[in-house]
Protein backbone atom coordinates (compact mmCIF):
# COMPACT_ATOMS: atom_id res chain seq x y z
CA UNK A 1 0.00 0.00 0.00
CA UNK A 2 2.87 2.36 0.88
CA UNK A 3 6.35 1.64 -0.36
CA UNK A 4 9.71 3.30 0.41
CA UNK A 5 12.72 2.66 -1.78
CA UNK A 6 16.12 3.98 -0.69
CA UNK A 7 14.57 7.02 0.90
CA UNK A 8 16.85 9.62 2.44
CA UNK A 9 15.87 12.82 4.19
CA UNK A 10 17.69 15.75 5.68
CA UNK A 11 16.27 18.94 7.11
CA UNK A 12 17.97 21.84 5.36
CA UNK A 13 21.74 21.56 5.60
CA UNK A 14 21.52 19.31 8.66
CA UNK A 15 22.64 15.68 8.88
CA UNK A 16 20.63 12.97 7.18
CA UNK A 17 17.84 12.00 9.55
CA UNK A 18 16.94 9.00 7.41
CA UNK A 19 19.38 7.10 5.22
CA UNK A 20 18.57 4.51 2.59
CA UNK A 21 15.28 3.49 4.14
CA UNK A 22 13.33 0.82 2.25
CA UNK A 23 10.19 -0.96 3.39
CA UNK A 24 6.67 -1.80 2.43
CA UNK A 25 3.48 -1.38 4.43
CA UNK A 26 1.12 -4.05 3.08
CA UNK A 27 -2.66 -3.89 3.21
CA UNK A 28 -4.17 -4.82 6.57
CA UNK A 29 -0.76 -5.11 8.21
CA UNK A 30 0.07 -4.12 11.77
CA UNK A 31 3.45 -2.74 12.76
CA UNK A 32 5.27 -0.77 15.37
CA UNK A 33 7.79 1.89 14.48
CA UNK A 34 10.27 2.40 17.25
CA UNK A 35 13.66 3.79 18.10
CA UNK A 36 15.23 6.23 20.52
CA UNK A 37 13.95 9.75 20.84
CA UNK A 38 15.14 11.86 17.95
CA UNK A 39 15.70 8.81 15.76
CA UNK A 40 13.27 10.09 13.15
CA UNK A 41 9.99 8.33 13.89
CA UNK A 42 7.89 11.45 13.44
CA UNK A 43 9.87 12.31 10.34
CA UNK A 44 9.16 8.90 8.84
CA UNK A 45 5.45 9.24 9.60
CA UNK A 46 5.41 12.65 7.96
CA UNK A 47 6.92 11.10 4.86
CA UNK A 48 4.24 8.40 4.94
CA UNK A 49 1.64 11.10 5.24
CA UNK A 50 3.04 13.24 2.43
CA UNK A 51 3.64 16.23 4.63
CA UNK A 52 7.32 15.95 3.72
CA UNK A 53 8.96 15.06 0.47
CA UNK A 54 12.11 12.91 0.61
CA UNK A 55 15.49 14.33 -0.28
CA UNK A 56 16.31 11.10 -2.09
CA UNK A 57 14.55 7.91 -3.04
CA UNK A 58 11.11 6.91 -4.15
CA UNK A 59 7.86 6.83 -2.17
CA UNK A 60 4.70 5.31 -3.59
CA UNK A 61 1.41 5.84 -1.77
CA UNK A 62 -1.58 3.88 -3.04
CA UNK A 63 0.44 3.08 -6.17
CA UNK A 64 1.18 6.73 -6.91
CA UNK A 65 4.66 8.16 -7.02
CA UNK A 66 4.31 11.16 -4.71
CA UNK A 67 7.21 13.02 -6.33
CA UNK A 68 5.26 13.50 -9.54
CA UNK A 69 1.70 13.64 -8.25
CA UNK A 70 -0.52 16.67 -8.86
CA UNK A 71 -0.94 18.87 -5.79
CA UNK A 72 -4.70 18.73 -6.29
CA UNK A 73 -4.68 14.94 -5.90
CA UNK A 74 -3.06 15.04 -2.46
CA UNK A 75 -6.22 15.80 -0.46
CA UNK A 76 -7.93 12.76 -1.94
CA UNK A 77 -4.97 10.52 -1.00
CA UNK A 78 -4.83 12.02 2.49
CA UNK A 79 -8.49 11.19 3.01
CA UNK A 80 -7.57 7.53 2.83
CA UNK A 81 -5.00 7.94 5.61
CA UNK A 82 -5.82 8.61 9.25
CA UNK A 83 -3.21 10.42 11.32
CA UNK A 84 -2.83 10.88 15.05
CA UNK A 85 -0.32 13.66 15.61
CA UNK A 86 2.09 13.53 18.50
CA UNK A 87 0.79 16.97 19.56
CA UNK A 88 -2.87 16.09 18.71
CA UNK A 89 -3.69 19.26 16.74
CA UNK A 90 -7.27 19.58 17.90
CA UNK A 91 -9.14 22.79 17.16
CA UNK A 92 -9.75 24.56 20.45
CA UNK A 93 -12.91 26.36 19.42
CA UNK A 94 -14.74 23.15 18.58
CA UNK A 95 -16.22 20.62 20.94
CA UNK A 96 -14.99 17.05 21.06
CA UNK A 97 -17.92 15.99 18.93
CA UNK A 98 -17.17 18.66 16.32
CA UNK A 99 -13.47 17.88 16.26
CA UNK A 100 -14.15 14.23 15.57
CA UNK A 101 -16.76 15.08 12.93
CA UNK A 102 -14.48 17.56 11.17
CA UNK A 103 -12.97 15.15 8.61
CA UNK A 104 -16.48 14.21 7.50
CA UNK A 105 -17.54 17.82 7.32
CA UNK A 106 -14.51 18.58 5.18
CA UNK A 107 -15.61 15.79 2.84
CA UNK A 108 -18.94 17.58 2.45
CA UNK A 109 -21.09 15.07 4.36
CA UNK A 110 -24.34 16.06 6.06
CA UNK A 111 -24.42 15.90 9.84
CA UNK A 112 -27.59 13.82 9.90
CA UNK A 113 -25.72 11.08 8.05
CA UNK A 114 -22.79 10.70 10.41
CA UNK A 115 -24.06 11.79 13.81
CA UNK A 116 -24.62 8.32 15.19
CA UNK A 117 -21.24 7.09 13.86
CA UNK A 118 -19.44 9.89 15.69
CA UNK A 119 -21.35 9.24 18.90
CA UNK A 120 -20.62 5.53 18.72
CA UNK A 121 -16.91 6.06 18.10
CA UNK A 122 -16.67 8.51 20.98
CA UNK A 123 -18.36 5.98 23.24
CA UNK A 124 -15.87 3.40 22.06
CA UNK A 125 -12.90 5.56 23.11
CA UNK A 126 -14.59 6.30 26.42
CA UNK A 127 -15.64 9.88 25.77
CA UNK A 128 -19.36 9.31 25.29
CA UNK A 129 -20.25 11.66 28.13
CA UNK A 130 -17.92 14.52 27.20
CA UNK A 131 -19.28 15.37 23.77
CA UNK A 132 -19.53 19.09 24.37
CA UNK A 133 -16.30 19.68 26.22
CA UNK A 134 -13.72 21.88 24.50
CA UNK A 135 -10.16 20.55 24.05
CA UNK A 136 -8.46 23.08 26.37
CA UNK A 137 -10.24 21.60 29.39
CA UNK A 138 -9.36 17.98 28.57
CA UNK A 139 -6.60 15.93 30.13
CA UNK A 140 -3.73 14.76 27.94
CA UNK A 141 -5.18 11.28 27.69
CA UNK A 142 -8.60 12.59 26.72
CA UNK A 143 -7.11 14.76 24.00
CA UNK A 144 -5.21 11.75 22.76
CA UNK A 145 -8.41 9.77 22.44
CA UNK A 146 -10.15 12.62 20.63
CA UNK A 147 -7.23 12.74 18.21
CA UNK A 148 -7.48 8.99 17.67
CA UNK A 149 -11.22 9.16 17.12
CA UNK A 150 -10.75 11.96 14.58
CA UNK A 151 -8.21 9.84 12.69
CA UNK A 152 -10.55 6.86 12.62
CA UNK A 153 -13.89 8.48 11.89
CA UNK A 154 -13.77 8.00 8.13
CA UNK A 155 -12.47 4.42 8.31
CA UNK A 156 -9.09 5.09 6.70
CA UNK A 157 -7.24 2.37 4.80
CA UNK A 158 -4.20 3.05 6.91
CA UNK A 159 -3.79 4.61 10.34
CA UNK A 160 -0.58 6.39 11.30
CA UNK A 161 -0.33 7.05 15.03
CA UNK A 162 2.54 9.00 16.59
CA UNK A 163 2.97 8.03 20.26
CA UNK A 164 -0.75 7.33 20.67
CA UNK A 165 -0.25 6.03 24.18
CA UNK A 166 2.23 8.64 25.31
CA UNK A 167 -0.20 10.40 27.60
CA UNK A 168 -2.28 7.62 29.10
CA UNK A 169 -1.79 5.10 31.91
CA UNK A 170 -1.20 1.42 31.29
CA UNK A 171 -4.83 0.24 31.41
CA UNK A 172 -5.90 2.97 29.01
CA UNK A 173 -2.91 2.17 26.79
CA UNK A 174 -4.04 -1.44 26.70
CA UNK A 175 -7.53 -0.41 25.81
CA UNK A 176 -6.32 1.81 22.99
CA UNK A 177 -4.10 -0.99 21.72
CA UNK A 178 -7.11 -3.33 21.67
CA UNK A 179 -8.92 -0.65 19.72
CA UNK A 180 -6.11 -0.52 17.15
CA UNK A 181 -6.05 -4.31 16.90
CA UNK A 182 -9.77 -4.48 16.34
CA UNK A 183 -9.49 -1.80 13.74
CA UNK A 184 -6.75 -3.85 12.10
CA UNK A 185 -8.95 -6.92 12.12
CA UNK A 186 -11.58 -4.92 10.32
CA UNK A 187 -9.09 -4.29 7.53
CA UNK A 188 -7.14 -1.13 8.32
CA UNK A 189 -3.36 -1.16 8.13
CA UNK A 190 -1.84 0.31 11.28
CA UNK A 191 1.55 1.94 11.93
CA UNK A 192 2.17 2.91 15.55
CA UNK A 193 5.22 4.94 16.41
CA UNK A 194 6.16 4.41 20.02
CA UNK A 195 9.07 3.82 22.34
CA UNK A 196 6.86 2.07 24.89
CA UNK A 197 8.39 -1.43 25.07
CA UNK A 198 5.63 -2.63 27.37
CA UNK A 199 3.10 -1.81 24.74
CA UNK A 200 4.96 -3.64 21.97
CA UNK A 201 5.46 -6.72 24.08
CA UNK A 202 1.72 -7.24 24.24
CA UNK A 203 1.35 -8.00 20.55
CA UNK A 204 3.14 -10.22 18.10
CA UNK A 205 3.68 -7.69 15.36
CA UNK A 206 6.26 -6.49 12.92
CA UNK A 207 8.74 -4.03 14.46
CA UNK A 208 10.49 -1.38 12.43
CA UNK A 209 13.39 -0.06 14.46
CA UNK A 210 15.06 3.20 13.56
CA UNK A 211 18.51 4.00 14.78
CA UNK A 212 21.09 6.39 13.43
CA UNK A 213 19.10 6.94 10.30
CA UNK A 214 18.88 3.27 9.38
CA UNK A 215 15.79 1.10 9.53
CA UNK A 216 15.81 -2.52 10.62
CA UNK A 217 12.74 -4.68 10.37
CA UNK A 218 11.94 -7.61 12.65
CA UNK A 219 9.04 -9.67 11.42
CA UNK B 1 -28.52 19.45 18.92
CA UNK B 2 -27.07 22.91 18.50
CA UNK B 3 -25.66 23.88 15.12
CA UNK B 4 -22.02 23.02 14.47
CA UNK B 5 -19.41 25.57 15.41
CA UNK B 6 -18.03 27.41 12.39
CA UNK B 7 -14.81 25.92 11.07
CA UNK B 8 -13.07 29.27 11.35
CA UNK B 9 -13.22 30.57 14.95
CA UNK B 10 -15.88 33.22 15.24
CA UNK B 11 -13.94 36.13 16.57
CA UNK B 12 -10.85 37.10 18.37
CA UNK B 13 -9.27 40.40 19.28
CA UNK B 14 -7.63 40.44 15.85
CA UNK B 15 -11.02 40.13 14.13
CA UNK B 16 -12.49 42.94 16.20
CA UNK B 17 -9.46 45.09 15.45
CA UNK B 18 -9.94 44.25 11.78
CA UNK B 19 -13.57 45.38 11.90
CA UNK B 20 -12.61 48.59 13.70
CA UNK B 21 -9.81 49.43 11.27
CA UNK B 22 -12.04 48.73 8.30
CA UNK B 23 -14.80 50.86 9.84
CA UNK B 24 -12.49 53.83 10.36
CA UNK B 25 -10.98 53.61 6.89
CA UNK B 26 -14.41 53.23 5.28
CA UNK B 27 -15.65 56.24 7.24
CA UNK B 28 -12.77 58.40 6.00
CA UNK B 29 -13.23 57.17 2.44
CA UNK B 30 -16.96 57.92 2.56
CA UNK B 31 -16.34 61.42 3.91
CA UNK B 32 -13.92 62.03 1.05
CA UNK B 33 -16.48 60.74 -1.43
CA UNK B 34 -19.06 63.12 0.11
CA UNK B 35 -16.70 66.08 0.01
CA UNK B 36 -15.70 65.46 -3.59
CA UNK B 37 -19.30 65.11 -4.67
CA UNK B 38 -20.19 68.32 -2.81
CA UNK B 39 -17.42 70.31 -4.45
CA UNK B 40 -18.26 68.90 -7.83
CA UNK B 41 -21.92 69.71 -7.45
CA UNK B 42 -21.24 73.25 -6.19
CA UNK B 43 -18.93 73.91 -9.08
CA UNK B 44 -21.64 72.87 -11.50
CA UNK B 45 -24.11 75.14 -9.72
CA UNK B 46 -21.87 78.20 -9.91
CA UNK B 47 -21.30 77.63 -13.54
CA UNK B 48 -24.94 77.42 -14.47
CA UNK B 49 -25.97 80.35 -12.30
CA UNK B 50 -23.43 82.64 -13.87
CA UNK B 51 -23.89 81.53 -17.41
CA UNK B 52 -27.60 82.20 -17.07
CA UNK B 53 -26.99 85.93 -17.16
CA UNK B 54 -25.18 88.52 -19.21
CA UNK B 55 -24.96 92.25 -18.64
CA UNK B 56 -25.03 95.22 -20.95
CA UNK B 57 -23.17 98.15 -19.54
CA UNK B 58 -23.76 101.68 -20.81
CA UNK B 59 -21.18 104.25 -19.92
CA UNK B 60 -22.45 107.73 -19.25
CA UNK B 61 -21.15 110.61 -21.28
CA UNK B 62 -21.83 114.22 -22.04
CA UNK B 63 -25.11 114.78 -23.67
CA UNK B 64 -26.05 111.16 -23.82
CA UNK B 65 -29.66 110.27 -23.39
CA UNK B 66 -29.27 107.44 -20.94
CA UNK B 67 -32.84 106.18 -20.86
CA UNK B 68 -33.10 106.11 -24.65
CA UNK B 69 -29.80 104.24 -24.83
CA UNK B 70 -30.96 101.72 -22.23
CA UNK B 71 -34.17 101.10 -24.14
CA UNK B 72 -32.33 100.72 -27.42
CA UNK B 73 -29.83 98.27 -25.95
CA UNK B 74 -32.58 96.26 -24.32
CA UNK B 75 -34.54 96.10 -27.55
CA UNK B 76 -31.42 95.02 -29.45
CA UNK B 77 -30.77 92.24 -26.98
CA UNK B 78 -34.36 91.03 -26.95
CA UNK B 79 -34.32 90.52 -30.71
CA UNK B 80 -31.97 87.58 -30.25
CA UNK B 81 -33.06 84.02 -30.02
CA UNK B 82 -31.99 82.47 -26.73
CA UNK B 83 -32.64 85.63 -24.75
CA UNK B 84 -35.43 85.09 -22.28
CA UNK B 85 -35.64 88.51 -20.80
CA UNK B 86 -33.78 91.79 -20.52
CA UNK B 87 -34.31 94.05 -17.57
CA UNK B 88 -33.10 97.60 -17.10
CA UNK B 89 -31.70 98.20 -13.66
CA UNK B 90 -33.53 101.34 -12.56
CA UNK B 91 -31.98 104.42 -11.07
CA UNK B 92 -32.98 103.57 -7.55
CA UNK B 93 -31.65 100.06 -7.84
CA UNK B 94 -28.36 101.23 -9.29
CA UNK B 95 -27.88 103.57 -6.37
CA UNK B 96 -28.76 100.77 -3.98
CA UNK B 97 -26.14 98.59 -5.64
CA UNK B 98 -23.48 101.23 -5.19
CA UNK B 99 -24.39 102.38 -1.72
CA UNK B 100 -22.45 99.70 0.12
CA UNK B 101 -19.28 100.90 -1.55
CA UNK B 102 -19.80 104.63 -1.72
CA UNK B 103 -22.10 105.31 1.24
CA UNK B 104 -25.39 107.14 1.05
CA UNK B 105 -26.12 110.79 0.77
CA UNK B 106 -23.43 111.47 -1.76
CA UNK B 107 -25.90 112.54 -4.34
CA UNK B 108 -25.21 109.67 -6.64
CA UNK B 109 -27.66 111.11 -9.11
CA UNK B 110 -25.02 113.71 -9.76
CA UNK B 111 -22.27 111.23 -10.55
CA UNK B 112 -21.76 109.78 -14.00
CA UNK B 113 -22.61 106.19 -13.09
CA UNK B 114 -22.75 103.46 -15.72
CA UNK B 115 -26.12 101.78 -16.09
CA UNK B 116 -26.89 98.15 -16.61
CA UNK B 117 -29.30 95.95 -18.51
CA UNK B 118 -29.46 92.41 -17.16
CA UNK B 119 -30.08 89.89 -19.91
CA UNK B 120 -31.47 86.51 -18.90
CA UNK B 121 -30.29 83.74 -21.13
CA UNK B 122 -31.70 80.37 -22.00
CA UNK B 123 -28.74 78.24 -20.94
CA UNK B 124 -29.83 75.32 -23.01
CA UNK B 125 -29.71 77.41 -26.22
CA UNK B 126 -27.54 80.44 -25.58
CA UNK B 127 -27.57 83.23 -28.16
CA UNK B 128 -24.66 84.03 -30.41
CA UNK B 129 -22.86 86.45 -28.11
CA UNK B 130 -20.58 87.84 -30.85
CA UNK B 131 -23.53 88.80 -33.05
CA UNK B 132 -25.33 90.21 -30.07
CA UNK B 133 -22.30 92.29 -29.09
CA UNK B 134 -22.20 93.72 -32.61
CA UNK B 135 -25.91 94.49 -32.68
CA UNK B 136 -25.82 96.26 -29.34
CA UNK B 137 -22.79 98.28 -30.28
CA UNK B 138 -24.58 99.31 -33.44
CA UNK B 139 -27.65 100.39 -31.51
CA UNK B 140 -25.69 102.11 -28.74
CA UNK B 141 -22.03 102.76 -29.62
CA UNK B 142 -20.93 103.32 -26.05
CA UNK B 143 -22.51 100.13 -24.70
CA UNK B 144 -20.64 96.92 -24.00
CA UNK B 145 -21.85 93.39 -23.47
CA UNK B 146 -20.34 91.21 -20.77
CA UNK B 147 -21.34 87.55 -21.11
CA UNK B 148 -19.37 86.64 -17.96
CA UNK B 149 -17.31 84.33 -20.16
CA UNK B 150 -14.10 85.20 -18.34
CA UNK B 151 -15.75 84.49 -15.00
CA UNK B 152 -17.24 81.25 -16.09
CA UNK B 153 -13.95 80.14 -17.57
CA UNK B 154 -12.16 80.88 -14.36
CA UNK B 155 -14.79 79.13 -12.30
CA UNK B 156 -14.74 76.12 -14.54
CA UNK B 157 -10.98 76.02 -14.18
CA UNK B 158 -11.21 76.34 -10.43
CA UNK B 159 -13.96 73.76 -10.14
CA UNK B 160 -11.93 71.37 -12.27
CA UNK B 161 -8.90 71.91 -10.07
CA UNK B 162 -10.90 71.33 -6.91
CA UNK B 163 -12.52 68.21 -8.31
CA UNK B 164 -9.13 66.98 -9.45
CA UNK B 165 -7.64 67.57 -6.00
CA UNK B 166 -10.65 65.89 -4.39
CA UNK B 167 -10.42 62.87 -6.68
CA UNK B 168 -6.68 62.63 -6.03
CA UNK B 169 -7.28 62.66 -2.27
CA UNK B 170 -10.01 60.09 -2.74
CA UNK B 171 -7.58 57.95 -4.71
CA UNK B 172 -5.01 58.15 -1.91
CA UNK B 173 -7.58 57.38 0.77
CA UNK B 174 -8.86 54.40 -1.23
CA UNK B 175 -5.31 53.15 -1.73
CA UNK B 176 -4.78 53.42 2.03
CA UNK B 177 -8.09 51.63 2.56
CA UNK B 178 -7.04 48.80 0.25
CA UNK B 179 -3.67 48.38 1.97
CA UNK B 180 -5.18 48.59 5.45
CA UNK B 181 -7.80 45.99 4.62
CA UNK B 182 -5.16 43.72 3.10
CA UNK B 183 -2.80 43.96 6.05
CA UNK B 184 -5.47 43.85 8.74
CA UNK B 185 -7.01 40.77 7.11
CA UNK B 186 -3.66 39.05 6.93
CA UNK B 187 -3.01 39.97 10.55
CA UNK B 188 -6.32 38.48 11.63
CA UNK B 189 -5.60 35.40 9.50
CA UNK B 190 -2.22 34.81 11.11
CA UNK B 191 -3.95 33.62 14.27
CA UNK B 192 -5.68 30.91 12.27
CA UNK B 193 -2.64 29.24 10.77
CA UNK B 194 -3.20 26.10 12.86
CA UNK B 195 -6.77 25.80 11.56
CA UNK B 196 -5.51 25.91 7.99
CA UNK B 197 -2.93 23.24 8.76
CA UNK B 198 -5.35 20.88 10.46
CA UNK B 199 -7.87 21.22 7.64
CA UNK B 200 -5.09 20.56 5.18
CA UNK B 201 -3.96 17.39 6.91
CA UNK B 202 -7.39 15.89 7.31
CA UNK B 203 -7.79 16.09 3.55
CA UNK B 204 -9.61 19.37 2.91
CA UNK B 205 -9.22 20.73 -0.59
CA UNK B 206 -7.69 24.17 -1.02
CA UNK B 207 -10.95 25.63 -2.30
CA UNK B 208 -12.86 24.36 0.72
CA UNK B 209 -10.42 25.93 3.18
CA UNK B 210 -10.40 29.20 1.25
CA UNK B 211 -14.21 29.31 1.21
CA UNK B 212 -14.47 28.90 4.98
CA UNK B 213 -12.15 31.81 5.63
CA UNK B 214 -13.57 33.95 2.87
CA UNK B 215 -17.09 33.76 4.31
CA UNK B 216 -15.95 34.68 7.80
CA UNK B 217 -13.83 37.60 6.67
CA UNK B 218 -16.28 38.79 4.03
CA UNK B 219 -18.74 39.25 6.88
CA UNK B 220 -16.14 41.11 8.97
CA UNK B 221 -15.36 43.34 6.00
CA UNK B 222 -18.99 44.12 5.27
CA UNK B 223 -19.62 44.74 8.96
CA UNK B 224 -16.71 47.19 9.17
CA UNK B 225 -17.75 48.85 5.93
CA UNK B 226 -21.33 49.25 7.13
CA UNK B 227 -20.30 50.74 10.46
CA UNK B 228 -17.97 53.23 8.72
CA UNK B 229 -20.36 53.98 5.87
CA UNK B 230 -23.35 54.26 8.23
CA UNK B 231 -21.50 56.77 10.40
CA UNK B 232 -20.59 58.77 7.30
CA UNK B 233 -24.24 58.84 6.22
CA UNK B 234 -25.24 60.12 9.65
CA UNK B 235 -22.63 62.86 9.29
CA UNK B 236 -24.03 63.73 5.84
CA UNK B 237 -27.51 64.02 7.34
CA UNK B 238 -26.23 66.27 10.13
CA UNK B 239 -24.49 68.52 7.62
CA UNK B 240 -27.63 68.76 5.50
CA UNK B 241 -29.73 69.51 8.54
CA UNK B 242 -27.31 72.13 9.78
CA UNK B 243 -27.21 73.71 6.34
CA UNK B 244 -30.99 73.79 6.08
CA UNK B 245 -31.25 75.53 9.44
CA UNK B 246 -28.47 78.01 8.93
CA UNK B 247 -28.97 78.91 5.32
CA UNK B 248 -31.01 81.99 6.31
CA UNK B 249 -28.32 83.48 8.52
CA UNK B 250 -25.57 85.66 6.98
CA UNK B 251 -22.90 83.00 7.58
CA UNK B 252 -25.16 80.45 6.01
CA UNK B 253 -25.63 82.66 3.03
CA UNK B 254 -21.92 82.88 2.59
CA UNK B 255 -21.62 79.14 2.75
CA UNK B 256 -24.50 78.64 0.39
CA UNK B 257 -23.02 81.15 -2.02
CA UNK B 258 -19.98 78.94 -2.15
CA UNK B 259 -21.51 75.51 -1.89
CA UNK B 260 -24.95 75.96 -3.38
CA UNK B 261 -27.65 74.45 -1.23
CA UNK B 262 -25.02 72.41 0.62
CA UNK B 263 -27.04 69.26 0.11
CA UNK B 264 -24.97 66.11 -0.14
CA UNK B 265 -26.36 64.41 -3.16
CA UNK B 266 -27.30 60.95 -4.28
CA UNK B 267 -23.83 60.48 -5.78
CA UNK B 268 -22.32 60.59 -2.31
CA UNK B 269 -24.72 58.00 -0.97
CA UNK B 270 -23.98 55.84 -3.98
CA UNK B 271 -20.30 56.30 -3.21
CA UNK B 272 -20.85 55.05 0.34
CA UNK B 273 -22.51 51.90 -0.94
CA UNK B 274 -19.68 51.42 -3.43
CA UNK B 275 -17.10 51.77 -0.63
CA UNK B 276 -18.88 49.12 1.46
CA UNK B 277 -19.05 46.70 -1.45
CA UNK B 278 -15.41 47.37 -2.33
CA UNK B 279 -14.31 46.73 1.25
CA UNK B 280 -16.27 43.48 1.44
CA UNK B 281 -14.90 42.15 -1.83
CA UNK B 282 -11.39 43.23 -0.96
CA UNK B 283 -11.46 41.48 2.38
CA UNK B 284 -12.78 38.29 0.85
CA UNK B 285 -10.25 38.39 -1.97
CA UNK B 286 -7.32 39.04 0.39
CA UNK B 287 -8.48 36.19 2.58
CA UNK B 288 -8.67 33.83 -0.35
CA UNK B 289 -5.23 34.73 -1.63
CA UNK B 290 -3.74 34.49 1.88
CA UNK B 291 -5.27 31.06 2.50
CA UNK B 292 -4.16 29.73 -0.86
CA UNK B 293 -0.68 31.12 -0.22
CA UNK B 294 -0.61 29.47 3.21
CA UNK B 295 -1.63 26.13 1.70
CA UNK B 296 0.97 26.50 -1.03
CA UNK B 297 3.54 27.20 1.69
CA UNK B 298 2.63 23.97 3.44
CA UNK B 299 3.07 22.09 0.19
CA UNK B 300 6.34 23.90 -0.58
CA UNK B 301 7.72 22.81 2.77
CA UNK B 302 6.85 19.34 1.67
CA UNK B 303 9.16 19.90 -1.24
CA UNK B 304 11.88 21.50 0.83
CA UNK B 305 11.95 20.19 4.40
CA UNK B 306 14.75 22.60 5.22
CA UNK B 307 12.26 25.44 5.24
CA UNK B 308 10.32 24.00 8.15
CA UNK B 309 11.80 26.14 10.86
N1 LIG C 1 11.49 20.64 11.29
C1 LIG C 1 12.71 20.22 11.58
N2 LIG C 1 13.77 20.95 11.22
C2 LIG C 1 15.02 20.52 11.50
N3 LIG C 1 15.27 19.39 12.13
C3 LIG C 1 14.23 18.62 12.51
C4 LIG C 1 12.90 19.00 12.25
N4 LIG C 1 12.07 18.05 12.74
C5 LIG C 1 12.86 17.13 13.28
N5 LIG C 1 14.15 17.46 13.15
C6 LIG C 1 15.29 16.65 13.61
O1 LIG C 1 15.18 15.37 13.03
C7 LIG C 1 15.52 14.37 13.98
C8 LIG C 1 14.37 13.39 14.09
O2 LIG C 1 13.27 14.02 14.66
P1 LIG C 1 11.87 13.28 14.90
O3 LIG C 1 10.92 14.25 15.42
O4 LIG C 1 11.52 12.57 13.65
O5 LIG C 1 12.27 12.24 16.04
P2 LIG C 1 11.34 11.20 16.82
O6 LIG C 1 11.92 9.87 16.57
O7 LIG C 1 9.92 11.41 16.44
O8 LIG C 1 11.58 11.65 18.32
P3 LIG C 1 10.56 11.51 19.57
O9 LIG C 1 10.56 10.10 19.96
O10 LIG C 1 11.20 12.38 20.60
O11 LIG C 1 9.25 12.02 19.11
C9 LIG C 1 15.79 15.08 15.29
O12 LIG C 1 17.22 15.18 15.42
C10 LIG C 1 15.22 16.43 15.10
O13 LIG C 1 15.98 17.39 15.78
MG1 LIG D 1 8.23 12.02 17.44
Amino acid sequence: MIKFENVGLRYGMGPEVLRDVSFHVPKQSFQFLTGPSGAGKTTLLRLLFMSLRPTRGLITVFDKDIATIEVSELPLLRRRIGVVFQDFRLLDHMTIYENVALPLRVRGREEAGYRSDVLELLKWVGLGDRLHALPPVLSGGEKQRVAIARALIDQPEILLADEPTGNVDTPMAKRLLRLFLELNRLGTAVVIATHDLGLMDQVEARRMILSEGQLEIYE
Amino acid sequence: MRPMAPIVPRSGVATQALILVIAIMSFLSCLTVGAVSLVNKSATTWQSQISREATIQIRPGDGRDMSAALDAARAAALRFEGVRDARIIGNEETIALLEPWLGSGLGLEELPVPRLVVVTIDETAPPDFEAMRGAIREAVPYASLDDHRAWVDRLVGMARTMTFIGVSILGLVLAALVLTVVFATRGAMAGNQHVIEVLHFIGAKAGFVARQFQMRFLLSGIWGGMIGGGTAIIVFFLVNWWAARNIITPEGEQASALFGDFAIGAAAYGGVVAVIVLVGLLTALTTRLTVLQALRDIDDRRADPGRLD
